[in-house]
């Protein structure tokens, strides 16, 4: 029997795992290089301000719209779904403290960073897809720029920079529709609302949670830098960078979320080992 | 004295697909080299190996007799602004106007004052047949010839040794087309550069070529046959005995459509 007439083993499950760890690492292995060399550029040379002007403003000022209706709504639903529980246990008072502290170390962060991975993270990719199927990229380096610095960059720091002061600016819309929606629809008193607030929110609270909405403005920079960069040919190419962009986005908020959230509660038992109570 | 860029055995492939196999072609100062084949034969391939846009994965690429691989990162950035490359479908950037664009290789490497800038603009914009009011458009805004010229007149702003050009005549009509092949020749004899042509339209390769290099696709050869399978003079590519030489001049399938469905 000639070599040509031997058929390829059968693709069993264990092929189908292998082949996708396989992916799955060199993806992580290359998205790893990817940023290494964002980071050499970075500390290289600064981008141009008529560079990262507008990716600043596209970024930061045309996101505040989709900020607002975000952190404004979180605010309102957490006042609805805690009301019911601590009126049960009379303890509506306490409202405030509930709200605030979930919308500072939690909801808001992630949320605007999910909302944001939406709207900055895959636009960003599809710009870069756009620019990559069109040679676009291709021109860059042949007129002397380097693609790396010239487009991931300002959009890496456009999005570390401003990511966090967004999600702060979510967080205060949060609590200001908590706030009202507690003291003016569910009729808790507005003294007992910030007096609970202020004992129970610390600064730790808020600092965690710009530290990790630092951590989501970074990945989701680089995770849709890369999937721009590394966009199929035509236009289904660029629609599934696209959506990669935001479902890997999605994912390492999640998995960034869970992982700050275990070392950022360790390090304050370390640094404060007080139990925590209501009062 | 060296090539001005070599190919050496140079072999590129992507992912399972295989797209050049041990290619060797020297580029000589002041010729104009044109590369012809089937769509899909590694031409485009082959230019960007040319200008380090994509590197090979066997084989060396060498610019003046020096590899690139032996080159920082740093130096071999510097060291393609000695190449204007006119892309297939222009590649202007779609953000910026026209201005912008023909000036963007100046800007980003050179601190010069903005009205010599413009004068470059408008001198090069001249030279490929648009007046300066083209300077405040967008690219979506010109049609498809314009769009050439305008990624021409910007290959040229940094006055490059070679310019390479990527089926420059591709999606035009026939008068466009010659626009272009004329402005292919004004450039190499006013401004004595090199000129690198991928085409296959054989009205550019009759009217520009010095050399001709005809590849041919991967999947339809015999593994131990060579993928240039003609090298040669443009009147030589015309008089050629070889059937898949001959009718691709002619533009004739013959038995390629056998071939092609075999594949």
């Amino acid at each position: 029997m000639s070599a040509a007439t031997i058929r390829p083993p059968r693709e069993t499950i264990v092929h189908v795992i292998g082949r996708m760890t396989i992916q799955f690492v060199s993806l992580l292995g290359d998205l790893a290089l990817f940023a290494l060399s964002m980071l050499r550029w970075m500390l290289t040379r600064l981008p141009r301000g008529r560079v990262l002007w507008p990716i600043m403003y596209e970024v930061g000022i045309k996101s505040l719209p989709v900020i607002l209706v975000t952190g404004g709504f979180i605010g309102m639903v957490l006042a609805v779904q805690a009301y019911d529980q601590f009126a049960m246990m009379h303890m509506e008072s306490q409202l405030g403290a509930v709200i605030n502290v979930t919308l500072v170390k939690e909801l808001g962060p992630v949320l605007a960073a999910v909302m944001l991975a939406g709207r900055v993270g895959s636009a960003m990719a599809a710009e870069l897809g756009t620019m990559r199927v069109t040679e676009q990229i291709d021109a860059l380096a042949a007129l002397g720029a380097n693609p790396i610095h010239h487009l991931v960059v300002p959009r890496f720091l456009a999005c570390f920079l401003l990511i966090p002061m967004l999600t702060l600016f979510a967080d205060g819309v949060g609590i200001l529709s908590g706030w009202l929606f507690s003291t003016k629809v569910l009729g808790i008193n507005s003294f007992h609302y910030w007096y609970h607030s202020r004992n129970f929110v610390m600064p730790w609270d808020v600092m965690s949670g710009v530290v990790k909405s630092v951590f989501f403005g970074a990945a989701i920079a680089l995770v849709a830098c890369h999937r721009g960069f590394h966009s199929g040919a035509g236009a289904e190419g660029v629609g599934k960078a696209a959506t990669g962009a935001f479902v890997y986005s999605f994912v390492a908020i999640l998995f960034l979320d869970f992982l700050l959230g275990t070392i950022l509660l360790r390090l304050y038992y370390v640094l404060w080992p007080a139990p925590i109570t209501l009062m | 004295m060296s090539p001005l860029i070599e190919l050496r055995r140079a072999s590129k492939g992507f992912g399972q697909h295989d797209i050049l196999r041990e290619i060797s072609i020297p580029v000589e100062r002041g010729e104009t080299l044109v590369l012809i084949g089937e769509s899909g034969c590694g031409k485009s391939v082959t230019m960007k190996l040319m200008m380090d846009l994509l590197q090979p994965d066997r084989g060396d690429v060498l610019w003046d007799g020096r590899s690139v691989r032996d080159r920082s990162e740093k130096e071999i950035t510097q060291e393609r602004l000695r190449f204007g490359y006119v892309f297939q479908m222009a590649a202007l950037f779609d953000s910026m106007t026209v201005y912008e664009n023909v000036v963007f290789g100046i800007r980003q490497n050179r601190k010069w004052p903005e009205e010599r800038v413009r004068q470059v603009a408008v001198d090069r914009l001249r030279d490929v047949g648009l007046n300066a009011n083209v300077c405040e458009k967008k690219p979506a805004q010109l049609s498809g010839g314009m769009r050439k010229r305008v990624g021409l007149a910007r290959a040229l702003a940094m006055d490059p040794e070679v310019v390479l050009y990527d089926e420059p005549t591709t999606g035009l009509d026939p008068i466009m087309s010659d626009v272009i092949n004329e402005l292919i020749l004004q450039t190499s004899r006013t401004r004595n550069v090199t000129s690198i042509v991928v085409t296959h339209d054989m009205h550019t390769v009759r009217k520009v070529a010095d050399r001709v290099v005809m590849l041919y696709p991967l999947p339809r050869l015999e593994p131990d046959e060579p993928q240039i399978i003609f090298q040669g003079t443009a009147e030589e590519t015309f008089d050629c005995d070889d059937p898949r030489v001959y009718q691709f001049v002619r533009g004739e399938a013959g038995e390629r459509l056998t071939e092609i469905a075999a594949a």
